[in-house]
């Protein structure tokens, strides 16, 4: 239940979104490609990427996380202010993608929640605006409090 | 110096080092003993003949799996690469892993004066997986030695700071080693994944 006050906060929360890009890989170019005028991410609200986590609210994961960075990538993540979301740009954020050696954290979801999840190595910036979409209407359907509700069951995979 | 005159000027000047050489594709290759390593770079570096001022790589070989499995999936299921012909001869095959070390130290040396290149490899037996350090010579052996201390666990006599380059300090074990398992993790934050 969002009371009239939970939805005019909503409504500012996700036109207002002030990114801290954690960019690691080739999926940078996209993340560069969406964020520059062609695309417009600012028509979203969200042209303001943040270099200081204290002063962000979208935690943008953008390459493969190693082993070795993960802690440091955790770091950032406690930085944050709540309310706080995490995307996952990218397959290797998602799943780790073709990596699966020593080195690689096979998705960032098993150190820290994500609330999106872009595939694609790397994705189109499209599909990067259909994730933002896909956040703002998050954002937009969460209690004021910045409380997260519980998660969507997920379809059960049959390999 | 073309590969093979400068196979046999290595040779000339280090008749007892050189173990075998060969020049597989025209890369000139000298496989020598490792109480020669030093010896052998100082003389490549320095010496007018050879003048090899520049160390482009040093990294390791694992060959303790070397022929027990069979042929990489590449050639079964990728239309790409075409395996060759068995019924075409290959009038320079290549002539296989120095020895039956377990590793092999490979240097890659280049004169930029002189436009020669050289592979020298250096058989490494597991039990006491040691070589001298190239540091004194070039300072760029520095951060590659590290490399393959921390990826092979071949230890470098001499080194000013042999410790690892790439994983951190808590990794147990050596990943690019055959006997290190493909799935083993070792995360440091999280569970384990």
């Amino acid at each position: 239940m969002t009371s009239r006050l939970g939805e005019a906060i909503g409504w500012a929360r996700k036109f207002s979104i002030f990114q801290y890009p954690f960019v690691t890989a080739c999926c940078g170019m996209e993340y560069m490609a969406t964020a520059c005028s062609h695309y417009d991410v600012d028509r979203f609200g969200a042209g303001l990427p943040r270099f200081s986590p204290r002063q962000a609210d979208v935690l943008f994961v953008v390459g493969t996380i190693s082993h070795k960075l993960a802690p440091v990538l955790l770091r950032i993540y406690e930085q944050m202010a709540e309310p706080k979301w995490v995307v996952s740009f990218g397959v290797c954020t998602c799943t780790g993608g073709f990596y699966d050696n020593y080195a690689t954290v096979m998705g960032i979801d098993t150190i820290m929640p994500v609330d999106v999840y872009i595939p694609g190595c790397p994705p189109r910036p499209e599909y990067v605006l259909d994730g933002l979409l896909k956040l703002q209407a998050k954002i937009q359907t969460q209690h004021a409090s910045g409380e997260r509700p519980a998660p969507e069951p997920r379809p059960e995979f049959s390999v | 110096m073309n590969a093979e005159s400068l196979i046999q000027a290595v040779k000339d000047r280090f008749p007892q080092a050189a173990e075998a050489s060969h020049a597989y594709r025209g890369d000139a290759t000298v496989i020598v003993h490792r109480e020669s390593l030093l010896e052998l770079a100082r003389t490549l570096k320095e010496d007018p003949a050879f003048q090899m001022n520049f160390l482009m790589d040093l990294t390791a070989v694992d060959y303790s799996a070397f022929g027990t499995k069979p042929a990489p999936a590449f050639f079964a299921s990728s239309g790409v690469a075409v395996r060759p012909s068995t019924s075409i001869p290959d009038k320079d095959p290549w002539p296989g892993p120095p020895g039956s070390a377990r590793f092999v130290v490979v240097y890659h040396f280049f004169s930029l004066t002189l436009k020669h290149r050289l592979r020298v490899e250096v058989p490494v037996e597991e039990e006491d997986a040691e070589v001298d350090s190239l540091t004194s010579l070039w300072g760029g052996a520095n951060w590659l030695e590290r490399e393959v201390w921390d990826m092979f666990g071949i230890r470098f006599r001499g080194h000013p700071n042999l410790k690892r380059i790439l994983m951190y300090e808590e990794f147990e074990g050596h990943p690019l080693r055959k006997d290190y398992p493909v799935n083993k993790r070792q995360p440091l934050t999280g569970p384990n994944n």
